[in-house]
């Protein structure tokens, strides 16, 4: 997959590309949404990615850290990526000022396979922050509609104020093209316009096909348990149920080891998973 | 392949010779009990009849640390000079070594090739030597034991002179400088090589079973075994950094003092260390010492195989030489092995 950024012989692997950071959007606490235009109008050309993928994004002077993509493919331009301040590395990427210079390296890893996917319904799976790397999933099946039968998004989050993209994705609501359930576990107000409980129990409010159905699930480590069991209840075959797993992926590039788990890189081999695979790689979930 | 012969008494010369081929690096004695590989100004002080360095030549193709590119604040990121454009020479590595080096271009190449450590490769020439093995040898079983390509040229003994294999254009160009030194090869002498050959295979005293061992690995995945061993392991870190074919690194920034400008440096890392796959916000994926352990030897003797067809071990002996613990990788493999058939 060359994408703008593959290397020739005297390339290095390891040399970000800088890239302006246009926007900053507030989400909930401590996540922002940062929207980077790369500096170099060829390279800003070529660069296109899958969903799934990630970027190794730099901040002069401190390091560099993995974040997943959370934009489309399908809105080029800028590639925003969703950061929870956590780290030395994005507690200085929350610091510095609208239209500072950062690095950018990739894209990396698999993403989904799209190929694959397409012409089947697809259900998306998120909690919590798992929705960074799905919402671009979810906006590339949405501008390329007829590539899927059914889309169903469930996207659980503990309360209203931690739902990420929460304005975004209440506009889906009304959408007659797909499903939009929005839960939160707990809506002490009695405000919440979507459903409340529990992501799992979302499964009760609909039906699909397992046959013709691909599951893409990000969120918490515990989620991927309850989500998995309830799929399987449903009869999804393991390789139709997709996770994005993510480790310390430090190089990105298969080299540095950090994000070994078993005989797989979750840098090139993942972050994108089949249930199989998950439960086949020792310590993978 | 090309074979001819260098008498013992042609050694130093031949060596002298070398050095306008580029600079010298070769194995000296430190100390009774210490061989390095170092930088060498005088032939005189090469030691070929060492057992082990300390580290293997890997340290000059992936060095403790290393530069990756520099930064400023105004410029972004640029690249360094790096250097590894001067030609060097590395002699006297034995077979293990050289298997080792194949090994870590195994790695670094890929869909994603390492540049930098490609053109350090492409620069360095290496000089192979035969060994006799001692009582922490394995490369038997792991099949190094022997090398048939990965060298430029591949000194035997063979008491009086050495059996000298000629691999590779530049091997032949570095004999043909000093032709005066070199005779040819007579039947007399392979069947002398081929004698020392069989000797050297009674000096080893170690050995393990690789047959079927990933598959005992998949099986022996919950052994207690790991959890002893866990028990014992220091987590220091050693014999990741005396491996041959470790190859993980940790990557930093360096800030020069005016705060502006820098460079993005690797270092070595190991899977022992505690904070290996710590991620921001504190989760470890190990923070169990027995599971840092275990990964360790999955790694080598059932993930890498599965990856590129072979383990990543080449039996030279130095984890077991330098583990503070006492910790034997050959004790390891042949516990496990037992514990499958228990």
């Amino acid at each position: 997959m060359c994408n703008g950024t593959c290397t020739s012989d005297t390339d290095n692997i390891y040399q970000p590309h800088l890239a302006r950071i246009v926007r900053r959007l507030p989400q909930i606490k401590d996540h922002r949404l940062f929207q980077l235009r790369l500096e170099d109008s060829e390279i800003r050309q070529n660069f296109s990615y899958r969903p799934g993928q990630f970027v190794e994004l730099s901040i002069i002077g401190t390091g560099e850290a993995p974040i997943s993509i959370s934009s489309s493919p399908t809105r080029s331009g800028v590639i925003e990526l969703c950061v929870r301040r956590i780290g030395r590395m994005t507690e200085a990427l929350f610091r510095l000022p609208l239209n500072s210079l950062v690095g950018v390296r990739g894209p990396y890893g698999n993403g989904f396979p799209l190929e694959q996917m397409r012409g089947n319904n697809l259900l998306i799976v998120a909690g919590g922050l798992g929705m960074a790397p799905l919402r671009s999933l979810l906006w590339y099946a949405l501008d390329n509609r007829s590539l899927f039968k059914e889309v169903i998004l469930m996207f659980g989050a503990k309360v209203a104020e931690e739902m990420l993209f929460k304005y975004e994705l209440l506009t889906l609501l009304d959408r007659t093209d797909m499903r939009c359930l929005l839960t939160v576990d707990k809506d002490e107000e009695g405000t919440w316009p979507a459903q409340v409980g529990v992501v799992t129990k979302l499964f009760d409010l609909f039906e699909v096909d397992p046959k013709i159905t691909y599951a893409a699930v990000c969120g918490p480590p515990i989620m991927y348990k309850f989500v998995s069991k309830k799929l399987l209840e449903k009869k999804f075959s393991k390789d139709r149920i997709l996770m994005s797993l993510e480790r310390k992926m430090k190089c990105g590039v298969g080299k540095c080891g950090h994000c070994m788990i078993g005989y797989k890189y979750t840098c090139i081999d993942g972050p994108i998973f089949t249930y199989w695979d998950a439960i086949n790689l020792p310590e993978m979930i | 392949m090309q074979i001819v012969k260098l008498p013992k008494q042609n050694l130093d010369k031949f060596i002298k010779s070398l050095s306008k081929f580029g600079q010298i690096y070769a194995p000296i004695k430190k100390d009774a009990n210490t061989s390095l590989f170092s930088k060498i100004e005088d032939s005189s002080q090469i030691d070929l009849g060492y057992n082990r360095t300390l580290l293997p030549p890997k340290k000059y193709l992936l060095p403790p640390i290393d530069s990756m590119f520099r930064f400023s604040a105004e410029a972004g990121y640029e690249e360094v000079e790096h250097g590894v454009d001067e030609k060097s020479i590395l002699f006297g590595v034995h077979s293990c070594d050289i298997h080792g080096l194949r090994i870590l271009d195994l790695v670094f190449s890929g869909r994603y090739v390492d540049n930098h450590y490609f053109t350090g490769r492409k620069n360095t020439s290496i000089i192979g030597l035969s060994c006799i093995p001692d009582d922490m040898c394995f490369c038997r079983s792991m099949g190094t034991d022997f090398v048939e390509n990965g060298f430029d040229l591949f000194l035997s003994d063979i008491d009086q002179s050495y059996l000298v294999r000629i691999a590779t254009s530049l091997g032949d160009d570095m004999v043909r400088a000093s032709q005066s030194l070199f005779k040819e090869v007579g039947k007399e002498e392979i069947e002398k090589h081929k004698k020392k050959s069989n000797e050297m295979q009674k000096h080893f005293k170690t050995d393990i079973e690789l047959y079927n061992l990933p598959e005992i690995m998949d099986l022996e995945y919950e052994s207690k075994t790991w959890e002893e061993i866990g028990e014992k392991c220091l987590s220091c870190g050693s014999c990741s950094m005396v491996c041959p074919t470790c190859y993980c690194y940790d990557v930093f920034d360096e800030l020069s003092l005016d705060g502006k400008t820098g460079e993005r440096k690797t270092r070595w890392d190991s899977c022992l260390f505690e904070d290996y796959a710590l991620v921001a916000g504190g989760t470890n994926f190990r923070s169990e010492r027995s599971a840092r352990v275990k990964n360790r030897y999955f790694h080598k003797h059932r993930g890498f195989v599965a990856q590129y067809g072979k383990p990543s071990c080449v039996g030279c002996g130095r984890c077991i030489q330098s583990c503070p613990a006492k910790i034997n990788v050959v004790e390891v493999i042949t516990k496990i092995r037992s514990d499958a058939y228990v």
